[in-house]
């Protein structure tokens, strides 16, 4: 067996370390509980004292876990000559590819310093004329829906009859769901964090594309499952018993790519459930070789709502790139029941670093393209948009509603809600939280009950801040936030961004 | 053409069905010629083919078709036989779940889309994407195969998905093939029965090709390895259900077959860098 496409031999270059972990030894009691966790083995026991080994990642596990208190993980001070156009990453990344002759891998969402639009924009409260609501005394509704609308109502003795020909609605109580993260890329304890959590809340969570494990279809009535290129898992009941059902095209960190999970992450329960060999990496096409143009997927649509007898919504999920309100705009006249748009700075498991931080188009910028183009051809009411990549907190959420978002996509602070420190090593396999591992050790320190608890937390917290920002809007349904953008204010560098927003300029008022 | 008919998974009546189909003894015929309906739309046939699966038959053939879609989709029956008579449209026996589907006629594109467990046997050709993903059962194609045929089939343990071709395959057979086996028998061409490109990407499964298959047809990651004792036995094995499926004979000796395989089962273990920068 060869090595596969490698450049070659290695030719190694020693780089200076990024981060080190600092031992206070008037404090350390040598209990060595830091070297036992840390999976990067970036500490050891030497002599008597708990020494860095190298290799530090800032995963921050050490210092959880010191009963003394007693680590503080430091950055290194720049190694390198100052120079404002060589950065230093810039100076690394060519002295590892020279090294190795790799494409560079990385994974969480693009790490570059640039601020998010959402933090360019400004939301609007209720003065005088439009009275603003108090949440705490006042019912403000959140519950969402995810499907597709008839476009109207059938009235008949005077009842509302169904129409024939619509999938049904499934109801979310907060207009957030979990973003799709796959068993494999994170450990069956973190999914099923994720579910309990989805199944509390009462909101839907995302499959990922690595099929469902027998054991996690309890939670199937709040699971999205997710078709993608490399069809894993798919049975008659990985379509029939979820609560939807929702076809990758791309994903808002590696748009166009496809899915690599690298041999080492393949264990004997993920090979079970994507059944292909033990150890051998799974790919994903690029392409979904049966989706070549706007009929095609219209057709993997219609045998998706046939197979399922049209008891579930198919939908699809596209990453938001330079032309996506056109895309948008083709994937609903294909029959799509819900669009999900992910952003630029959506996470992965695993991709290569220059699709990961320099293509797509910001999460903003595509909720409004694709919400503005969608109006315009009468197509926005039949469909819920669903989006995500990149929000960190829930005044990004509020945003994204007011842009033109019906649903959130939420999966990175999920995991930092379980214990993720966005580490961005993800693809290694070694995640010292057990969240992004098949090492069972790993996995065994994650807990699924206390991180579920945890991320209902979190997700309660931002639901019950919609409601304030809702209530100080003087809006008492979510439903009449989004797509508002006349809520929202641009305060940025460039005013061409606001325009193309649709968005008005601080200063700018209704009239 | 009248509004298609999308049951919505309640237990509707609707006359899908009422003017062609008729149900005796656990068979059922579904004659698309007596349907007022023409072209039947496929959500009118599909619909009549779930009622026929829902009342338990046993047998279900389908005459005078044209062109509908996604016939049998997730059909779950096990023992269940359908025949199609005429020619079937895109996706055919998708997500297929143990019946056995026999087309006699040509089949279109992405026959056995993603299936899972139970037979297609085509009477005839099966075009573009054929076996695409499957992760068990057989497709047996008596004639010849389209481009991209049995691309990212899978395998574990013993649920091993298996594809015969009696003809030809044109490019990129067995893509990104991850487990399986794919027969391609030549039979009734001359020259090479394979495109180019053949197995590339492929990390698992294996192909058989009767004939000559030059190195320049592999694909990345494709390689050319030598026929074992267990292949020829697995080809026997194939050639059985072939014959059995077609009535004829296929060529049985063993001289002349070539095996492709996965040149790793990592194929880009050392194509990317994980330094973090």
């Amino acid at each position: 067996m060869s090595e596969g496409a490698g450049a070659g031999k290695r030719l190694d270059h020693r780089l200076p370390e990024r981060f080190v972990p600092t031992i206070d030894h008037d404090l350390c009691r040598a209990c060595q509980r830091c070297v036992k966790d840390c999976s990067y083995q970036a500490l050891e026991f030497r002599g008597s004292r708990v020494v860095p080994a190298g290799g530090c990642v800032a995963c921050g596990r050490c210092i959880a876990v010191c009963p003394a208190n007693c680590i503080e993980v430091r950055p290194v001070p720049p190694q390198f000559a100052p120079h404002g156009n060589w950065s230093e990453r810039a100076r690394r990344a060519i002295l590892a590819q020279a090294s190795s002759g790799g494409v560079l891998l990385s994974s969480c969402g693009a790490d570059d310093d640039r601020p998010a639009i959402f933090d360019d924009l400004l939301l609007d409260a209720a003065q005088v004329t439009n009275p603003s609501i108090d949440p705490l005394r006042e019912p403000v509704e959140t519950v969402t829906y995810l499907g597709r609308r008839p476009g109207r109502l059938d009235v008949q003795d005077g009842r509302v009859v169904v129409r024939e020909g619509d999938t049904p609605l499934i109801r979310s109580d907060m207009p957030l769901m979990f973003g799709h993260i796959s068993l494999g890329s994170i450990s069956y304890n973190a999914q099923k964090a994720m579910f309990m959590a989805a199944k509390e809340l009462n909101i839907v969570a995302g499959s990922g594309e690595g099929g469902l494990h027998p054991d996690l279809y309890e939670y199937a009535d709040r699971i999205c499952s997710e078709v993608a290129s490399g069809r894993f898992g798919i049975k008659p009941e990985y379509l029939k018993e979820v609560a939807a059902v929702e076809i990758k095209i791309g994903q808002g960190a590696k748009p166009g790519h496809g899915g690599h999970l690298p041999g080492e992450k393949v264990t004997a329960m993920i090979s079970e459930t994507r059944m292909i060999p033990l150890g051998t990496d799974a790919l994903s096409p690029y392409p979904h070789h049966d989706v070549y143009s706007i009929e095609d997927l219209a057709q993997l649509i219609s045998v998706l709502k046939e197979a399922t007898e049209y008891r579930t919504p198919v939908g699809v999920k596209i990453a938001a790139v330079h032309n996506v309100g056109a895309i948008a705009s083709g994937v609903v006249r294909a029959g799509a029941d819900f669009l999900t748009v992910d952003g630029f700075k959506g996470g992965t498991g695993a991709a290569p670093r220059v699709i990961r931080d320099h293509a797509g188009l910001p999460i903003e910028v595509a909720i409004s393209a694709v919400d503005q183009r969608l109006v315009r051809e009468g197509l926005r009411n039949r469909v819920t948009v669903c989006a995500g990549g990149g929000v960190r907190s829930s005044a990004d959420m509020i945003k994204a509603l007011a842009l033109g978002a019906d649903v959130v996509m939420v999966s990175t602070a999920a995991l930092i809600a379980m214990g993720c420190r966005v580490c961005q090593q993800c693809h290694r396999g070694l995640c010292s939280w057990g969240i992004a591992t098949q090492r069972d050790d790993l996995i065994a320190r994650l807990d699924p009950y206390i991180a579920s608890a945890r991320v209902v937390h979190l997700f309660h917290a931002w639901n019950e801040e919609l409601k304030e920002v809702l209530g100080a809007m003087g809006i008492d349904s979510v439903e009449s936030l989004v797509g508002n953008r006349d809520r929202l204010r641009y305060r940025g560098p460039n005013p061409k961004i606001a325009e193309v927003m649709g968005v008005k300029h601080i200063g700018e008022g209704w009239g | 053409m009248r509004d298609a008919c999308k049951p919505k998974g309640h237990s509707h009546e609707c006359d899908c069905g009422r003017e062609c189909m008729a149900i005796a003894d656990g068979r059922a015929v579904i004659d698309l010629d007596l349907s007022s309906e023409r072209p039947m739309h496929y959500t009118t046939l599909n619909c009549a083919v779930r009622k026929a699966m829902r009342q338990g038959c046993g047998s279900i053939e389908i005459r005078g078709v044209i062109g509908q879609r996604y016939l049998a989709a997730t059909a779950s029956v096990p023992g269940l036989h359908i025949a199609v008579h005429g020619t079937p449209g895109n996706d055919l026996g998708a997500f297929l779940n143990g019946p056995t589907i026999e087309v006699f006629g040509n089949a279109q594109d992405m026959t056995g889309n993603t299936m899972n467990a139970g037979r297609i046997i085509v009477h005839g050709n099966a075009w573009d994407v054929t076996g695409l993903a499957a992760r068990g059962g057989q497709i047996l194609v008596k004639g010849d195969t389209g481009y991209r045929v049995g691309i990212h089939m899978k395998e574990f343990g013993d649920v091993r998905p298996t594809l015969v071709i009696g003809g030809t395959a044109k490019d990129h057979l067995g893509e990104y093939m991850a487990g399986g086996t794919a027969l391609v028998l030549g039979m009734g061409g001359e020259g090479v029965p394979v495109g180019r490109n053949l197995g590339a990407g492929m990390h698992g499964g294996r192909i058989f090709v009767r004939g000559e298959v030059p190195p320049d047809r592999l694909g990345p990651g494709a390689a050319l390895a030598p026929v074992l004792p267990s292949d020829t036995r697995e080809i026997m094995a194939l050639l059985d259900d072939f014959e059995r499926a077609f009535s004829i004979k296929s060529p049985r000796s063993m001289d002349g077959y070539v095996k492709v395989v996965p040149s790793s089962s990592r194929p880009f273990s050392g194509y990317y860098d994980k330094t973090s920068v």
